[in-house]
């Protein structure tokens, strides 16, 4: 890549970081919401039970970090996406030699960087508020992962961003972040009969693989987890680039 | 594309549904020179620089543009991110061009210093519009394509936004200007397109397209009344304001002659071409008709 196009990619990703610390509107609940529930739940009312638990502790930890995840990538791109096509922002690019792909990678820094410092709040009060039974090699694993894990919610996001408009799109993302919160069995255990239907949640996937990487019992394989993740990805990110080139 | 032009339509029609926005328009955008492109509300201005920037496919015809890097876009009725400084939305967009401008230099040049840190969601109308002018030179563009760049501009910001676009075509730029303020094309074109109804109906420098239209401007003081002006042979139209008359006439001399006739005590007379306002009045009203 030459020099100059990677100073223009860099540079977008500086701004458009920069750009969603400063908006407390985004920043305020995407980095401070899963830390305040996790001392609350995890320390403040439950956290007597839960030291005799170390198995239940380390669960609502993954619960919750999984929680925290989602919402950079989703809301980031789903809302943000929405209003840029419709504030004119994405015909600009496209008049001017704005790297396309430059657009997609920033936002996807921005999401990962948001999922670092939320992982840097949970992991700190894992360590020093729940005092959790866990080593630095889980934890880092765990944040790996985690950071990583932006990027499919980035992918639904970006899907729901190209189809609606902006000032609907926080009720589309909505519309699928609260079930999926829900249903993907991260705050509580899910009943028998919804068990089976939490597959379908990319956040169960992702929980499973965090409880894996804590030494915790999980279901189904990393692979296959890993596989749909990676899967549907590529899927709506792709789609919705071609939607993108298309329309604007 | 010759050399000698950096964007051009060639025979383009584009419809959207039952609407015709472009009906085999030809345009071409020289080196060095400003073209204003003017026409009434949906003659298709904005159709035609969309499709010259390739944001728009003409449904036939060719649309051709010189290397995009060389290309510098102000449009209308885009938001930026309001949390980004000014400065900073320069230099981002900066970083997209081979060898821009220095972003302490393009501040300089569009008098954005002022406001540089200033975020983009508290800048008055006015101010965006002088920082999405500032954005759109800071690639050193040899095209640079402005839509309305002066709307929510004051008498200063404006002629300060002139000045720049004077020297950027001193300095070889090739502007491409839509603008609904004809005293600003009268001010700086070197060319002028006039757009009714997706058609080229008239070309060349303001003088030219003056020349077209045969009316001229007569003023003077005289204590005639204007409706009783308004109806002689040759008169287009007479208004008064306190002091003076004013005459829209395709025959001046004529109706010179006749008013001397009729005021003996008539002064400060007065006779010019029609300006730029009325020929493009008459032009679009021909091409309505």
């Amino acid at each position: 890549m030459k020099r100059r196009t990677l100073h223009a990619y860099l540079t977008e990703a500086k701004y458009e970081s920069l750009r969603m610390l400063r908006s407390p509107s985004f920043a305020v609940p995407f980095l401070m919401i899963p830390v305040m529930i996790y001392l609350l739940m995890g320390v403040v009312f439950f956290g007597a039970a839960l030291r005799n638990d170390p198995k239940a502790a380390i669960g609502v930890f993954a619960g919750l970090t999984t929680f925290g995840m989602t919402g950079p990538g989703l809301f980031g791109f789903g809302v943000a996406v929405a209003m840029e096509r419709e504030h004119g922002l994405l015909k600009l690019r496209r008049a001017i030699p704005a790297p396309r792909a430059g657009y997609f990678i920033a936002k996807m820094c921005m999401a990962m960087m948001f999922n670092a410092i939320i992982m840097v709040t949970m992991i700190a009060a894992a360590l020093w508020a729940a005092h959790l039974p866990l080593g630095w090699a889980q934890f880092l694993s765990l944040a790996l992962i985690n950071i990583l894990a932006a990027l499919p919610f980035c992918a639904i996001g970006l899907f729901i961003g190209t189809l609606v408009s902006g000032s609907s799109a926080p009720g589309f993302v909505n519309l699928i972040y609260l079930p999926m919160m829900w249903l993907s069995g991260l705050f509580i255990p899910l009943p028998k009969s919804l068990q089976s239907a939490a597959p379908v949640w990319p956040a169960y996937h992702l929980l499973q693989l965090s409880l894996r990487a804590l030494g915790q019992a999980s279901a189904g394989s990393v692979l296959m987890h890993t596989a749909v993740l990676a899967g549907l990805t590529l899927v709506l990110a792709s789609v919705a680039v071609r939607r993108l080139a298309r329309v604007g | 594309m010759n050399n000698n032009c950096l964007a051009e339509l060639r025979g383009v029609s584009k419809r959207f549904g039952k609407t015709v926005a472009l009906d085999g328009l030809d345009l071409q955008v020289r080196p060095g020179e400003l073209l204003a492109v003017l026409g009434p509300n949906g003659a298709g201005k904005t159709t035609a620089i969309s499709t010259l920037l390739g944001l728009q496919r003409p449904d036939s015809g060719v649309a051709r543009l010189c290397d995009r890097r060389q290309v510098g876009v102000m449009l209308q009725e885009v938001d930026l991110a309001p949390e980004l400084r000014v400065r900073e939305h320069i230099d981002l967009v900066a970083s997209y061009y081979p060898a821009p401008l220095p972003v302490a230099e393009v501040m300089d040049l569009t008098h954005t210093s002022a406001i540089a840190h200033r975020p983009y969601g508290k800048l008055s109308g006015g101010q965006k519009r002088q920082a999405q002018f500032a954005m759109a030179i800071c690639g050193r563009p040899k095209l640079l394509f402005l839509d309305e760049p002066t709307v929510g501009l004051d008498v200063q910001a404006r002629q300060l936004l002139w000045d720049t676009l004077t020297e950027l075509v001193r300095a070889g730029t090739a502007i491409v200007l839509t603008t609904h303020y004809l005293e600003e094309a009268e001010a700086l074109a070197d060319r002028v397109a006039v757009l009714a109804k997706g058609r080229l109906i008239a070309s060349g420098t303001v003088g030219e397209i003056r020349a077209v239209v045969g009316r001229k401007r007569i003023s003077c003081a005289s204590t005639l009344a204007a409706g009783e002006v308004a109806s002689w042979p040759g008169v287009d139209s007479a208004d008064r304001d306190r002091r003076q008359l004013h005459i829209t006439a395709r025959n001046a001399e004529d109706v010179v002659r006749r008013l001397l006739a009729a005021d003996r005590q008539l002064e400060e007379l007065e006779v010019r071409r029609a300006g730029l306002a009325e020929a493009f009045t008459e032009l679009t009203q021909e091409a309505a008709s």
